[in-house]
This record gives structure tokens, C-alpha cells and sequence, in this order.
């Protein structure tokens, strides 16, 4: 049995902020199960008394002095925005234009 | 003067150093090389002639000036391009990044500017170091200079290849489960991971936050401790760097050199050594072995029984972090931007910027990720995946209480033709099945050159307790110190 349906793989795309085409949905939806089968091994190991680890490095709540250091100005911050106004990013419309008004 | 690009870097200092030859010259005659060769090989994505020339006039103006000088300073250095760098392209092997120009330097950078290196260009890597080939650059694949029909390895297949084919001495890599190691060890170069958290993060674009570990690429053991010693030690600007110094990695590398392992204690990785890896590589491996005791290492067989669990669960949590990290690209801040006409929405501006700007295995990755992620399969996959890799930790814990290190095969098979694994994602991932433990675990791993397997390289692998990088440099050094270094044929 497929571990995941071209129906799965087209609403994983759209979460992800992917427009993918349909020729490509045929093909990643083969590879994905393909990988979710393998990837799915991890389930062998019995584990409910063991805790997870999300990083290798036992570090918490790591601080530092608030020191005023020099830092990019706006002209380099923006220097890499496709676009830019008024020293801010400027984005496509957010709202839809019959919710908006 | 003999030919400068083939000469090591500890070599080219001295010479520096010593007023026999100027940074300048040394940096001529690598660009001179990149000239003759990339055409073929295909390691740079970005060469920055102008930029390397003006910082070697400056080593040599210090130098003339009476400073003193640090041990790399004037030496070329290749840099992936995963490592943000002031005005000079820096792209991640990807279109989405095409024609972005860092407004500020990673750490890793600034170190190697003031400590006098000079930095040649970027180096080709798979999209976002994800790959074992580099064939998933956006910007076409790198040549093995062992065989230019072969891969190079990935990620960091540039960097390596720039290695081999002379066109730089030093590099800089990244691993996230291998991206360092694997190409060292199919280019015949070396390559060190160092601890994760031993070297910073600043300025390194994210694939997998809690795995990703940049560190030195070189043709030498010795060359590549410097290297570490460079680049590595805390910094403020990275929450999860170590705030401890950097192990003495230079020293130990010297005395490995002596070629006396007198008191070391290395494991073998007995479920590295079976099935699944070449005969070849398996026979390169074993005579390395015979080598290592003979210099006086106690060699016993060590069994980590959920090494084998390391791959899947690599495969679940490094696209988890990747389908996170990667939400950043989304045309507002940096980038490409796709479809903005004026009409269309700021969601669908994003989806189709990163439709046309991710490669396709990006998109596995992300999507993948998002899978794991979800509520209903959370705990199955990257629930299960974070409980595997305690499970890793546990093993390598328990390995370390009886050996100092452990060794195998850096990887499975020797470098393949291109093309060869491209259809198959899932095979592609297999090239990394050694590598991986050690960045679920977190501690040092680093690949040197132990033989050859008809013509082509093969790696040996050691790997470290976290923090304890320079018994891996020592073992490496020792070995090399008999098996000596490999030189591709000549181009």
C-alpha cells in the first residue's frame, strides 16, 4: 500500500507554498512514498521510555550583555528586497480586496 | 619556484612567511590555475579575482610593514557558497538566492579575512546542501578531477574538487550528514566535521539548524587542523556555540605525524564493515586497519546497534528543520520574486517564486518535512526520528567508555557516475549511510585518505567524543604519515 496519495502530496505542496505542476505532483508523488516507506523504519524501535533529543548541545537560556553594536543600515538591509519603499520591503496584497472593503 | 598550487598550505606560509615568495604571486598563480582548469572541473561558482588580489596585497603590505603574521596568512582559501559573504555572490547552489550579494559576513569569513587568508571564490554545492553529488546544483554539476565523468560528492563537491585539481589549498565546507566527509573522501582530500556547536553558525544559510557544522577542507592533515584552528571557537552571535576553546587540533595533528599510536584504543564499526559497502572500499579499509596497528593502535570490533536506525531518522528530522528553515524564502526580503503583477495575492507571489526558485530535491525536502511535521504523523516520524537519535547518542556514549575513537569506511562506494543516482532520490541518500551518526550524535568525525579502489579514492573515517576533535586529527595524521597523500592524473 502507498504510504501516500497524489491527493497528500498536492495539499503538502499547497502548505508549502509551492505551486507545483501537475507533471511534477506525478513524480514527486511516486518519489515520496518511495522515502516515507524507507524513513518509516524508525517505527521498529520500541521507544516510550526513551526521551527525545532535539540537539546535541545541552545549552539553555544563553544571554548576553545588551550592548549597542554597529549594524547594517536600512540601504543594506533592503539591499537585497526585490522590491522596497520608503525604507520598508514592500509585499503583494495581503488582503483580498472585497474582504478588505 | 616550483609550482606553487601544488604545494600545501603550511608550505605556502612558510614561503610567505619567509619573504621567498609574496601573497600575491601565490594567489596569481591559483587564479591562473582556476583559468586553466574550472572549464572542466567546474568547482567555482564565483571567482573573485579582484577581491583575492587586494587581500593579498594587504598580507604582503603587513608583512612588509614588520606584523606579525598568523600561520595561514597569504594562503588561498575556496569558500562554499553557503557561507554569506560581504558583496560577493552568494547564492546556496540555488536560483531562489540567484544574484544576492550578503550585506554582511559570516564568522567563519571574518576569521579567515583576519587571519590573512585569501579568498578565492565560492564553491559549487548541491541546493541548499542537500545531496550527495553536487548534481543538484541549480548552476550545473562539479567534475571529479579523478575522473570528470564522475560526481565529487555532496554537498560540498566544489570545494573538494577544488582541492584535487589544484585550484585552491584550502577550503571550507559544511556537513549536515556528511557534506564534509563524503566529498573528501571520493576527491582523495581531507575533510573535518568538527563538534557541532565548535564552530559558528553566523552567516551559514540554514538547511538543518541542529545538525549543520561548517569546518575545514584541505589536502592534509595538518593543513586542515590549521584550518580548523582558524575558523573554529565560540561566538557570542551563535546560541549554540560552545563557549569552550577550541581543542588543541594542531598539536595533534603534529604528533599523529610522528606516526605513534602507542596507548589509542580505536573501534571498528562493525555494522560499517559488512554488507552495504563496496569490496573495494572494504579492502582499502582493512589494509588502513593493518596500517593502524601497526603503529601501535589497539584495534577492537565495537557493535552500535542503532547506527542503522541513523539514515531514516536523518531523513525525517533534516527536512523537518529544512521545511521550517526554508519558510524564510519567500520573495519579500531577499531573493527572486515570481508573478508579481499587481493582481495576484502575497500567497500566490510566494508559492510561485518558490516553485520556480527550489530545485526539486529542495521540494522533496520541504514537503517531506511538512509531512513529518503534521499533526497526525508527528509522533510517528519525527517524534520517532528525535527518540532514534537518543538512541545514537547512547551508542556512541557507550563505544566511547571502551575505545578512544571509532573508524570505518567514510562511505559505501567510491565516487559514481554522474547521472547514475539522480532518478532515484532514496539512492542518492544511501552515500551518506556512514557519515550520518556522527551529526545525530554531535561530535567530531573527519575523512582521510586511506587507498585507492580500482584508480578512484576511498575515505577512512574517524569519529570523536564531542569536544575531542584532536583525537581524531591525531589518528588521521598517523595514517596519513604511512599511506601518504593521492594525486589525481593530471588534467
Amino acid at each position: 500500500m502507498a504510504a501516500i496519495s497524489r491527493e497528500e502530496v498536492a495539499h503538502l505542496a499547497r502548505l508549502s507554498r509551492l505551486a507545483v505542476t501537475e507533471e511534477e505532483l506525478d513524480t514527486f508523488a511516486g518519489q515520496l512514498d518511495v522515502i516515507l516507506q524507507a524513513v518509516a523504519q524508525v517505527g521498529e524501535v520500541t521507544a516510550a521510555d526513551i526521551p527525545p533529543t532535539s540537539h546535541s548541545v545541552p545549552l539553555t537560556n544563553v544571554l548576553r550583555d545588551d550592548v549597542v553594536t554597529p549594524c547594517l543600515t536600512p540601504e543594506e538591509a533592503l539591499s537585497g528586497a526585490p522590491d522596497a519603499e520608503e525604507q520598508r520591503f514592500r509585499v503583494p496584497r495581503i488582503l483580498d480586496e472585497d474582504v478588505a472593503s | 619556484m616550483s609550482d606553487l598550487t601544488r604545494m600545501t598550505a603550511t608550505e605556502i606560509a612558510g614561503l610567505v612567511a619567509g619573504g621567498e615568495t609574496s601573497a600575491v604571486e601565490v594567489t596569481r598563480a591559483h587564479l591562473d590555475r582556476i583559468a586553466a582548469v574550472d572549464d572542466r572541473v567546474h568547482a567555482f561558482l564565483h571567482v573573485d579575482s579582484a577581491g583575492a588580489l587586494a587581500a593579498a596585497r594587504q598580507v604582503d603590505d603587513r608583512r612588509a610593514a614588520g606584523e606579525q603574521l598568523g600561520p595561514l596568512a597569504g594562503v588561498p582559501v575556496a569558500v562554499k557558497d553557503v557561507l554569506a559573504t560581504k558583496g560577493v555572490p552568494t547564492t546556496v547552489g540555488s536560483k531562489i538566492l540567484q544574484g544576492w550579494r550578503p550585506p554582511y559576513d559570516a564568522t567563519i569569513v571574518q576569521r579567515l579575512r583576519a587571519a590573512g587568508t585569501v579568498m578565492l571564490g565560492k564553491t559549487n554545492m548541491d541546493e541548499f546542501a542537500m545531496g550527495s553529488s553536487t548534481e543538484y546544483s541549480a548552476y550545473g554539476v562539479t567534475h571529479n578531477p579523478w575522473d570528470l565523468d564522475r560526481i565529487p560528492g555532496g554537498s560540498g563537491g566544489g570545494s573538494a574538487a577544488a582541492l584535487a585539481a589544484y585550484e585552491a589549498p584550502l577550503a571550507i565546507g559544511s556537513d549536515t550528514g556528511g557534506s564534509i566527509r563524503q566529498p573528501g573522501a571520493v576527491t582523495g582530500t581531507v575533510g573535518a566535521k568538527p563538534t557541532y556547536g565548535g564552530t559558528s553558525r553566523y552567516g551559514l544559510v540554514a538547511f538543518s539548524s541542529s545538525l549543520d557544522t561548517p569546518g575545514p577542507c584541505a589536502r592534509t592533515v595538518l593543513d586542515a587542523a590549521l584550518l580548523h584552528e582558524v575558523i573554529g571557537g565560540h561566538d557570542p552571535r551563535d546560541s549554540t556555540s560552545i563557549p569552550q576553546p577550541v581543542p588543541d587540533v594542531v598539536a595533534a595533528a603534529k604528533l599523529g605525524a610522528t606516526g605513534d599510536l602507542t596507548g589509542v584504543k580505536l573501534g571498528i564499526v562493525s555494522e560499517f564493515t559488512g554488507e552495504g559497502a563496496e569490496p573495494g572500499v572494504l579492502a582499502a579499509f582493512r589494509e588502513s586497519v593493518d596500517a593502524l596497528t601497526k603503529l601501535g593502535a589497539e584495534i577492537v570490533e565495537v557493535s552500535c546497534p542503532n547506527f542503522k536506525y541513523a539514515l531514516p531518522a536523518y531523513y525525517l528530522i533534516a527536512p523537518s528543520e529544512c521545511s521550517s528553515n526554508l519558510a524564510r524564502f519567500d520573495g519579500v526580503r531577499f531573493g527572486l520574486r515570481v508573478g508579481d503583477d499587481g493582481n495576484r495575492s502575497l500567497e500566490e507571489v510566494m508559492s510561485l517564486t518558490r516553485e520556480a526558485g527550489f530545485g526539486p530535491e529542495v521540494k522533496r525536502r520541504i514537503m517531506i518535512g511538512t509531512y513529518a511535521l503534521s499533526s497526525g504523523y508527528y509522533d510517528a516520524y519525527y517524534g520517532q526520528a528525535q527518540k532514534v537519535r537518543t538512541l545514537i547518542t547512547r551508542d556512541f556514549t557507550a563505544a566511547f567508555e571502551q575505545v578512544d575513537a571509532l573508524i570505518s569506511p567514510t562511505t559505501p562506494f567510491v565516487a559514481f557516475p554522474i547521472g547514475a543516482r539522480t532518478s532515484d532520490p532514496y539512492q542518492m541518500y544511501l552515500a551518506d549511510l556512514f557519515t550520518i551518526p556522527t551529526n545525530l550524535y554531535g561530535g567530531p568525525g573527519i575523512s582521510v585518505p586511506c587507498g585507492l579502489s580500482d584508480g578512484l579514492p576511498v575515505g577512512l573515517q574517524i569519529m570523536a567524543p564531542t569536544m575531542a576533535d584532536d583525537r581524531m586529527y591525531r589518528v588521521a595524521a598517523a595514517l596519513e604519515s604511512v599511506v601518504g597523500t593521492f594525486t589525481p592524473p593530471a588534467l
